[in-house]
């Protein structure tokens, strides 16, 4: 039920957020975004100064904003040396890439 | 084995990119800037962090020396924000690497020897050798002044890399050494695991202090060449 107010006009798909779009305008919504540096820096920018508004910039802000960027740091770097971690320690004769050394503890 | 103690140290790289750079631009996104007056507890606790340094470091120098407070504070920032990363399980920590630390420590070195010699050059130069010293040591004893005004820099550099990759080190093998003897010893688990905790608190202080010293001597010598 529209309420007093509301505009009556459609909003164009490119200014809408990304849970008011509906999932067959989602590739078009995909390509219409900007994708340039600015753009991708602008998109960082605002992800930023979203998570810093919500948990840090604010009256009482507890240790809780930073511990969960440390938690996201270091699960990105586990995803990072992940590939190391594969082969267990002191087997590296598994099929590895890198080397085929023939290892022992 | 090799292998496992070499990867804490190998520089992450995606898809053959370097993303060190990411890595090392990290502990900036946990200082933020502000330009009120009344801030959060966050920029509260570091801006009484960042006066009580520059108070610290600042005060010997004259007003050419403190020129160089920008340059000095940021650097105990940035050597204590990334020693104290590099404590978290997986990541990586720059400052492990010569290569980083001698880009640090070069430069920095190299400009307060190049300000003493542009500035005050006689003084500077009679700076090789102590006073009082007898006339027939004058020759050998400016051989060895030389040798140590251009070990300086290398020993910043050497220093920072060895304390950290040391403890890091350790840690590994002590914290792998438990987990092995968990399942045949269980009291020797619990002594090891109390000596990685203590270790761990160890690293904190050394993560801190290498910072401090790094930064003090880059400070030390830009007072005696400013």
């Amino acid at each position: 039920m529209a309420s007093v107010g509301e505009c009556p006009a459609p909003v164009p798909v490119k200014d809408k957020k990304l849970l008011e779009v509906k999932l067959g305008e989602l590739p078009s919504w995909i390509l219409m975004r900007d994708f340039s540096p600015s753009g991708i820096f602008g998109a960082f920018q605002r992800g930023y100064y979203r998570y810093y508004n919500k948990y840090i910039n604010v009256k009482k802000g507890s240790i809780s904003g930073i511990t969960m960027v440390l938690a996201c740091y270091v699960l990105f770097s586990y995803s990072f040396s992940y590939k190391h971690l594969k082969t267990p320690a002191g087997r590296s004769w598994a099929i590895s890439e890198g080397n085929s050394q023939e290892g022992v503890v | 084995m090799n292998e496992s103690l070499f990867t804490p140290f190998i520089t992450p790289t995606v898809l053959g990119l370097p993303a060190a750079v990411l890595v090392i631009l990290f502990p900036p996104l946990l200082i933020p800037t502000s330009k009120h007056f009344i801030n959060n507890r966050l920029i509260i606790i570091q801006q009484w962090l960042i006066r009580l340094i520059l108070k610290q470091m600042m005060t010997t120098h004259n007003a050419k020396g403190r020129t160089w407070s920008l340059m000095l504070t940021s650097l105990i920032i940035f050597i204590a924000s990334t020693n104290l990363l590099g404590l978290l399980p997986y990541s990586f920590t720059p400052t492990t690497q010569l290569s980083m630390n001698l880009a640090m420590a070069i430069p920095l070195w190299a400009s307060t020897v190049a300000m003493g010699l542009r500035f005050k050059a006689k003084i500077t130069l009679t700076h090789l050798l102590p006073q009082g010293t007898p006339t027939p040591l004058i020759p050998m004893l400016i051989i060895i002044e030389t040798v140590s005004l251009f070990i300086q820099p290398l020993a910043l550099a050497v220093r920072l890399t060895a304390n950290i990759t040391a403890g890091h080190l350790l840690m590994h093998l002590i914290g792998s050494s438990a987990l092995a003897m968990l399942a045949i010893n269980l009291p020797l688990t619990l002594i090891t695991l109390t000596i990685l905790t203590l270790l761990t608190i160890l690293e904190t202080a050394i993560a801190l202090i290498q910072a401090y010293v790094f930064t003090l001597l880059v400070s030390l010598y830009l007072h005696d060449n400013s």
